[in-house]
């Protein structure tokens, strides 16, 4: 039996049913729901209580059954009792088709009962009632066959409102399916439950819902979350005890739920903005997984939420504006009261302070979370996705982001007609907004012949709105073919598009206006009234240089027809009088002569023209007024003799005539506004973009507000997700660990500093750091190893004059410089031209013996005989050493090598044969000498200078500025944390305390440990620390507040991706068996051209280290030991790690080919971090 | 947030209403109707209206109106997205989607739609989703459900809603393991009287057709990725290579789907495969008219220019055509006045040509605007933008699939006006 067919079978059959919940209803639903009672305990009681609970129930009638469904009870127990077909006379009631019907419902075979469902349900989608056959359908719950049960549920839903007493029947099949090992049928059964609106199972709907939220399977949470908003609209009084079940829901981690949820968030409760912080970061990185519908309900209510939280990224642009505004009423009042003058003085202070204060916006890395996490949605293939996107950046974004929405927004149009009509609305309301986003795009805009007459206005408003002083000619050229369009509403606004560009852009006034005048000579009626319409708005704006178009317009009467256009021409003429002195009488004369044959709305006009000519030229038109008053007294129309009196009352004086006479001039005369051609458009945008409302330019029923931006950002730390309490470590052991180490590193240190870089160098600095603390109280750990302290001390003092010598340099150098003697400084001068990088090595070697000495006191020695084997073997083996530098090369490949050994995990390279070391190194050595000439100091600075990020600007940090740099150490702490060292120095003038971190925000998952409070940072002092943060194998930032004694800065460390690992031992056996288990989706090739610095193995697999913190495998493509071996011609280098928080593997393989070209491949189980990975090596490996 | 659905026929007959929240009366279609009758075509009736209690939400697709009710605030693209993704999942499951299709699979068709939205949100939409609950009918199995009493509803669960590819089904099976993508490009023209370019650019999709087994995870990649200028994915490509290496890596849907719909920018030179050299003239006096239109090829980067299609909507005035065609055959439809000629294959050599008389009713105003012209064309094996894959890897698999890349480049909305 399938899944299928197990959810759709009932267990209990339907009469029981009836009882059950029947009796529940009438007695004790409270306290003793269904749902609650175990199931055998429930069928017991049913049996127990059958006969008699029958008989009552088809004595006492059910109330919304009516006879048929007591019939069907009756009919039903019957069958129950072994009886067989009875009841035929009930059924004469019934109207005859559906006897039929019933009785094949009734019938044991599944094939009729399905041929009568699939007849029933079709009598639902044609719209037919069918609600009478509701007791023979609902019978059949029970039915075994999978369609026939579907049909059933289909029905059930349907009718069960209205027919809730019988609906109850199938209740208990529903609370059974609940408890269903399956998840699916739970889900399936708490969807018809909760879809069956009947008032009286609210409680149980209830019941199950809060079951079902705290379900194992993701799948019945969903559902849960949709029977959410069926509840409260069939119930709003359970609103608070669903909001409980939302906000369980939404700390839900799974994609399948969140769409849901939200929108049972959005239907239920959309004013509780609170419940969002907790999940605000964790909605935002699901986002992208989340299907499509989902995302959109996200996305608009992530909108909302942004604009409760966060500040307007665009808050000095509307900030200016403001200030202009202040200022003028400061002035204003000045002159009024000089008494406030101080108090406003003040204000105005205050106002500025506020500004300032204001002005360095820094956005809320949540809100730029947001805005990351939703713009990948641009691509969906689905446009309400796009489109939520969009309206997010719309109202969310700073001005200068805004622009990448246009692109999507554009394909868009090439949709379906209904979205091109829902995506030019909003475009067009953005185009008023930020015109230049859409520029570009202007010819997306042009309308074809073909498209439906809604979508070519849009186009044109869209384009209207594009229009600017440098497309404008390009855009009136298209209109002009517009012009000719068959499409007459089309053409009209065509026209009155012209009218807008014409009144917006000065230039091309004149040109739109001559244009306009062509058309009145337009055979369609239509378009001549428009133009005359709109030309006579232009017009209105400045009359005094169009008298001659006036002129024209006053020639057209003659030939023009169309009444509109007759009627607006002689207002024209009646307005501007003044400027066409000598026609206006001349067309008025026309006009009284064919007065009797005009329309009425020319009529009118001939009145108001002969109205305005009297009063200004009372000589010429006294007559023909008067002859055009008497000519209107008579006309047929009321409006036109109505009008003909009151005017006649009002200009012509007489005795009687009133105290309105002498306005009359005010009256005709009063200077008239220019009509404002303005975009439909306008201020549409305070409607959320997207939405309904904004679509319908009117509030839709349930449409949320956008709010507007808070004055000042409401506490970003609600958002924090608590992150497990940090386990301090204290114990003595670990610390005895570091100290043991310090040396050990402090020693390799030189050696490794030119191949391991940035990292090495800051490893003795952590190393010291990690030792002691801080840097102040770093003595104390020191001085157990007693030569370590005097060097240390020696180093302070050297420390302090390099930091006057050099003072720009980087923190981290100091620390390498601890290491290095006088000497060397010296020398450094000497060799001002080479990096640093060389000048170290240098040191190494002058520290050769040092190291040695102090390398053989430490704990691992064995290991460290193995490094000076190692390293006389590099200064021995080589053969040919042309030059000093050469050999400095060659040690630093080496250390690359012992670098790696020392890294966390136990040395790889030290356990195995050391013949197979030396091996590796003489390839190594062999690469070097014939690169020598490629080698130069250029080459490897990059990969010495310090890897250091900055965390915070001197400028922005008032003085202290602090750097960062992954030191590649363990951390000791806790492994899991990538150790990241951080460079205090005070630029200041004046002493910072207490530096400390607070207010960590974190992704969920990550860590931090903090590093410790540095007490004391005097003026012109440097300090390191060394903090943890377990990064949960991202790149995501961590994100937190450092403190001084004074301020707080907002600060963020984002890790680049190659630190996010360590590096491992494999041999080259084991590295090809892991990369084997790494195939398919978890490898990624990629082709590259070296660069022409980056060819031998050296170079390859120095840049390779750098990127990534990862250890070299010895490659095993000659096994011999001899030095004469060549390295192979496409040699293939391969390096592995571990990511820090998961161990998961990292491989690299580089194999090189032909001039240059080369392969990459990298195989890790998290393909993120492998697709990342590759991106920075191939970057690596090509500049 | 979708509150009921009714499926108008274009004659204004609503034959299929199905309401996922309370019934809400057909009468609210009154509106529509009303909507409908002031717009005159159906393609300008207003998607979205107002009604006192209500606001309707419809498309028009194949002759079929789509009207949906809401009653609250919802973004209106997500109804017509959806409603346009129901209409999808008829063509998908029926062949067409037309009303009697829909009629003839009324039960299909509610069971759909109850699968498709639960409370007014849309619940499983995936066609591979869809498919193992509803099993599409076919003609051999509605046979067997004749013969059987068998039925079309799925007997086991579908397991794609709770996996973390939800697009696919599981445990698909091939004999044949296959993929095939087609990448088909549409030129969106238009060209003004003199044959100059006004606005073109270049519209393409993959569409793909993939019958592998188990669970392939595909990599498809071009040899010019930065023509793309913009792309719009199907939801199992997997944005971050796409960002980081410019290739489509992806676990594909099992069956057809649109993998991927791009646009080249109109900054680059769009090469326009034909000409047209056209004369449309109406005599101001005297009831007739002349049209003379010859087509030649352009650039076709040495294709066959096949599938030539030439549509011109007469103006309401022109009564009656008299042309002759050098090659193909033109018809001219009396009651909608649109003209057209079919070529079939351009011969470069000898070029087709049209000409003739228009008969313009009697006393009619020459008509002001001359029509456009619109072009339909085909070229196989050439992706205009010159877009091309360089390879498909699969991995997570053993076998070997057989794959096959296809290009053709059509017409869009390719308009010249006269």
């Amino acid at each position: 039996m399938t899944t299928m067919q197990r959810l759709l079978q009932l267990p209990v059959n339907a009469v029981n049913m009836v009882k059950t919940v029947q009796s529940q209803v009438q007695g004790q639903e409270e306290d003793k729901s269904p749902v609650l009672s175990p199931d055998n305990g429930q069928q017991t009681w049913y049996s127990a209580l059958q006969p008699d609970e029958l008989r009552h129930l088809r004595s006492g009638g059910t109330g919304g059954g009516g006879g048929g469904g007591g019939d069907q009870e009756e009919r039903g127990f019957q069958e129950d009792g072994g009886g067989g077909g009875s009841g035929g006379g009930s059924f004469q009631s019934q109207p005859l088709r559906h006897d039929d019907l019933k009785e094949m419902l009734d019938s044991n075979k599944d094939s009729l009962k399905l041929e009568a469902m699939k007849r029933i349900v079709a009598m639902i989608a044609r719209g037919k009632n069918a609600s009478d056959l509701f007791p023979a359908v609902v019978k059949n719950v029970a039915c075994k066959n999978i369609e026939v049960k579907k049909l059933v549920y289909v029905y059930l839903v349907r009718y069960a409102e209205e027919q809730q007493d019988l609906a109850l029947l199938s209740i208990s099949t529903f609370q059974r399916g609940l408890k269903d090992p399956n998840q699916l049928i739970r889900a399936s059964a708490l969807r018809v439950l909760s879809s069956i609106r009947v008032t009286i199972i609210v409680p149980i709907m209830m019941l199950a819902i809060k079951e079902a939220a705290s379900d194992m399977s993701p799948y019945v949470r969903k559902t849960a979350a949709h029977a959410i908003p069926k509840l409260y609209s069939l119930d709003p009084e359970q609103k608070d005890q669903l909001i409980e079940v939302i906000e369980k829901l939404l700390a839900d981690k799974t994609t399948l739920v969140a769409g849901s949820v939200v929108m049972a968030f959005e239907e239920v409760c959309p004013e509780r903005i609170d419940l969002i912080h907790k999940n605000y970061r964790k909605l935002c990185n699901l986002l992208i997984d989340v299907e499509e519908w989902g995302q959109v309900v996200i996305i608009n209510m992530l909108t909302r939420y942004a604009r409760t939280q966060f500040l307007n990224p665009n808050i000095n642009e509307s900030l200016l504006e403001e200030g202009g505004g202040g200022e003028k009423t400061f002035y204003g009042s000045d002159e009024d009261e000089d008494e406030d003058d101080e108090e406003k003085e003040k204000e105005k202070k205050v106002e500025a302070a506020a500004m300032a204060k204001r002005k360095p916006y820094v956005m809320d890395p949540d809100h730029r979370l947001l805005l990351r996490n939703t713009k990948p949605l641009l691509q969906s293939r689905n446009a309400a996705v796009v489109m939520a996107v969009a309206q997010l950046y719309f109202h969310l974004a700073p001005k200068a982001e805004v622009g990448v929405i246009a692109k999507a927004l554009v394909r868009l149009l090439r949709s379906h007609s209904e979205v091109q009509y829902v995506v030019l609305q909003n475009v067009a309301t953005m185009t008023i907004k930020r015109r230049g986003m859409f520029e570009p795009y202007l010819k997306s805009f042009y309308i074809r012949s073909t498209d439906p007459t809604q979508i070519k206005i849009l186009k044109l408003e869209v384009l209207t709105n594009l229009a600017n002083e440098t497309n404008i000619s390009t855009i009136l050229r298209e209109f002009q073919t517009y012009i000719k369009s068959m499409d007459k509403d089309f053409v009209a606004a065509t026209i009155q598009a012209i009218g807008r560009c014409a009144t917006n852009i000065g230039e091309v006034r004149d040109t739109c206006l001559n244009g306009l005048v062509q058309l009145l000579s337009n055979r369609d009626e239509l378009v001549v009234a428009e133009s005359v319409v709109v030309i006579k708005k232009l017009l209105q704006m400045q009359p005094e240089k169009h008298s001659d178009i006036i002129k024209h317009m006053a020639k057209l009467t003659d030939n023009i027809q169309v009444p509109m256009a007759r009627a607006s021409i002689l207002w024209l003429i009646g307005e501007y009088c003044e400027h066409v002195p000598k026609i206006a009488p001349d067309v008025l004369r026309k006009m009284a002569k064919s007065f009797t044959n005009e329309e009425d709305i020319v009529k009118l006009q001939i009145l108001n023209l002969a109205a305005k000519l009297y009063l200004t030229n009372s000589k010429q038109t006294k007559l023909l007024t008067q002859y055009v008053l008497n000519l209107a007294k008579y006309d047929q129309n009321y409006d036109i003799r109505d009008r003909a009196r009151f005017i006649r009352q009002l200009i012509v004086p007489t005795e009687k005539s009133g105290a309105l006479s002498k306005y009359a001039k005010k009256l005709f005369l009063a200077l008239k506004p220019a009509p404002v051609l303005e975009s439909p458009f306008k201020d549409r945008d305070h409607f959320q973009l997207g939405s309904l409302s904004h679509l319908l330019n009117a509030k839709a029923g349930g449409y949320q507000e956008l709010p507007d931006w808070p004055e000042t950002a409401p506490d970003p730390s609600v958002r924090n997700v608590e992150v497990p309490e940090w386990t301090k470590c204290s114990s003595r052991e670990k610390r005895k660990e570091k100290k043991v180490e310090k040396p050990f590193y402090s020693d390799s240190e030189g050696e490794s500093g030119p191949t391991e870089s940035a990292d090495s160098e800051s490893d003795s600095a952590s190393g010291s750091e990690s030792g002691s603390g801080s840097e102040g109280s770093g003595t104390g750990s020191e001085s157990e190893e007693s030569e370590e302290a005097s060097v240390s001390e020696e180093e302070d003092e050297e420390e302090e004059k390099k930091t006057k010598k050099r003072e720009s340099k980087k923190p981290v150098q100091e620390s390498e410089s601890e290491q290095s003697s006088e000497e060397e400084d010296r020398k450094r001068e000497r060799k001002s031209k080479q990096r640093k990088s060389e000048s170290e090595s240098e040191s190494d070697e002058e520290e050769d013996s040092e190291s040695d000495s102090s390398q053989s006191e430490s704990e691992d020695s064995e290991s460290e005989a193995e490094i000076k084997k190692k390293k006389k073997a590099a200064e021995s083996k080589p053969p040919s050493k042309p030059v000093k530098k050469d050999t400095k090369k060659e040690k630093k490949e080496m250390s690359l090598l012992d670098l790696d050994d020392f890294e966390p995990t136990p040395s790889p390279q030290v356990t195995p044969v050391n013949n197979l070391l030396s091996n590796s190194l003489v390839t190594d050595l062999e690469g070097l000498s014939l690169s020598d000439a490629v080698l130069s100091p250029a080459t490897i600075a990059p990969s010495s200078a310090l890897k250091s990020y900055e965390l915070l600007h001197r400028i922005t940090g008032e003085g202290l500025s602090v750097e960062y740099c992954f030191s590649r150490q363990p951390f000791s702490p806790d492994a899991n944390m990538v150790a990241v060292q951080m460079h205090f120095t005070n630029n200041s003038t004046s002493d910072t305390k207490n530096l400390h971190m607070e207010d960590v925000k974190l992704q969920s998952g990550m860590r931090v440990k903090d590093f410790p409070e540095i007490e004391l940072l005097p003026a012109g002092e440097k300090a390191t620390a060394v903090m943890g943060i377990d990064f949960c194998d991202s790149t995501q930032a961590a994100n937190f507040q450092l403190c001084t004694h004074t301020r707080k800065f907002f600060v963020s460390i984002q890790p680049p991706v190659g630190e996010l690992m360590r590096p491992v031992f494999l041999t080259e056996n084991e590295f090809k068996k892991e990369q084997g288990q790494l195939m398919g989706m978890n490898e990624i090739a990629e082709k590259l051209t070296l660069d022409a610095k980056c060819r031998n193995e050296h170079a390859i697999v120095q840049r390779v280290t750098t990127a990534a913190n990862l250890s070299r495998v010895p490659c095993g493509s000659d096994k011999e030991c001899s030095p004469l071996v060549p390295p192979p011609e496409h040699p293939v280098y391969r390096f592995a790690g571990r990511t820090v928080t998961s161990g998961s593997l990292v491989l690299v393989t580089v194999a090189s080919r032909e001039e240059g070209a080369a392969q990459l491949m990298v195989n890790c189980e998290k393909m993120l971090i492998g697709t990342m990975l590759v991106k920075d090596i191939l970057l690596a490996l090509t500049q | 947030m979708i509150h009921s659905l009714f499926l108008v026929s274009n004659s204004g007959d609503i034959f299929l209403e199905k309401h996922w929240k309370s019934v809400i009366s057909r009468s609210v279609c009154d509106y529509f109707f009303e909507a409908k009758e002031k717009a005159g075509d159906p393609e300008n009736v207003a998607p979205v209206l107002q009604t006192p209690h209500h606001y309707l939400i419809s498309i028009y697709r194949d002759k079929l109106f789509f009207v949906s009710v809401t009653q609250t605030e919802v973004p209106p693209l997500f109804v017509i997205e959806f409603l346009h993704r129901v209409a999808d999942t008829f063509q998908d499951y029926f062949g067409e989607c037309s009303e009697s299709v829909i009629k003839d699979n009324t039960v299909t068709v509610y069971e759909l739609l109850e699968e498709m939205l639960d409370n007014g949100f849309p619940l499983a939409t995936e066609s591979n989703v869809l498919k193992e609950m509803i099993r599409p009918p076919t003609i051999l199995r509605s046979v067997v459900n004749t013969l059987t009493g068998g039925s079309n509803v799925g007997g086991t669960l579908p397991t794609g809603q709770l996996s973390n590819v939800p697009w696919r089904r599981v445990g698909v099976k091939y004999t044949n393991n296959e993929a095939y993508f087609d990448v088909i490009e549409e030129i969106d023209a238009i060209l003004d009287k003199s044959g100059t370019t006004v606005f073109a650019e270049i519209q393409g999709v993959i569409e793909a057709c993939v019958k592998l087994s188990g669970m392939p995870d595909l990599t498809l990649s071009f040899m010019n990725p930065r023509l793309l200028d913009d792309v719009s994915f199907h939801p199992c490509v997997r944005f971050k290579r796409w960002e980081s290496e410019r290739v489509l890596s992806f676990i594909p849907p099992d069956g057809n789907f649109r993998l991927l719909s791009y646009h080249v920018s109109s900054q680059n030179l769009v090469a326009i495969p034909v000409y047209v050299k056209q004369n449309i003239s109406f005599l101001e006096t005297g009831s007739c008219g002349r049209l003379d239109i010859t087509i030649g090829p352009k650039q076709t980067m040495g294709k066959m220019v096949e599938s030539l299609m030439v549509t011109i909507p007469m103006p309401k005035s022109v009564l009656n055509v008299n042309l002759i065609a050098t090659q193909g055959t033109y018809t001219f439809d009396l009651s909608t006045k649109v003209l057209l000629w079919d070529i079939g294959k351009l011969n470069p050599q000898k070029l087709p040509n049209l000409r003739g008389s228009l008969s313009v009713q009697p006393g009619a105003p020459k008509p002001e605007e001359n029509p456009s012209i619109n072009i339909d064309l085909k070229i196989q094996q050439l992706a205009i933008s010159g877009l091309k894959v360089s390879r498909l890897d699969m991995y997570g698999e053993k076998y070997k699939p057989f794959k096959g890349v296809k290009y053709v480049t059509k017409a869009g909305k390719f308009q010249v006006r006269t």
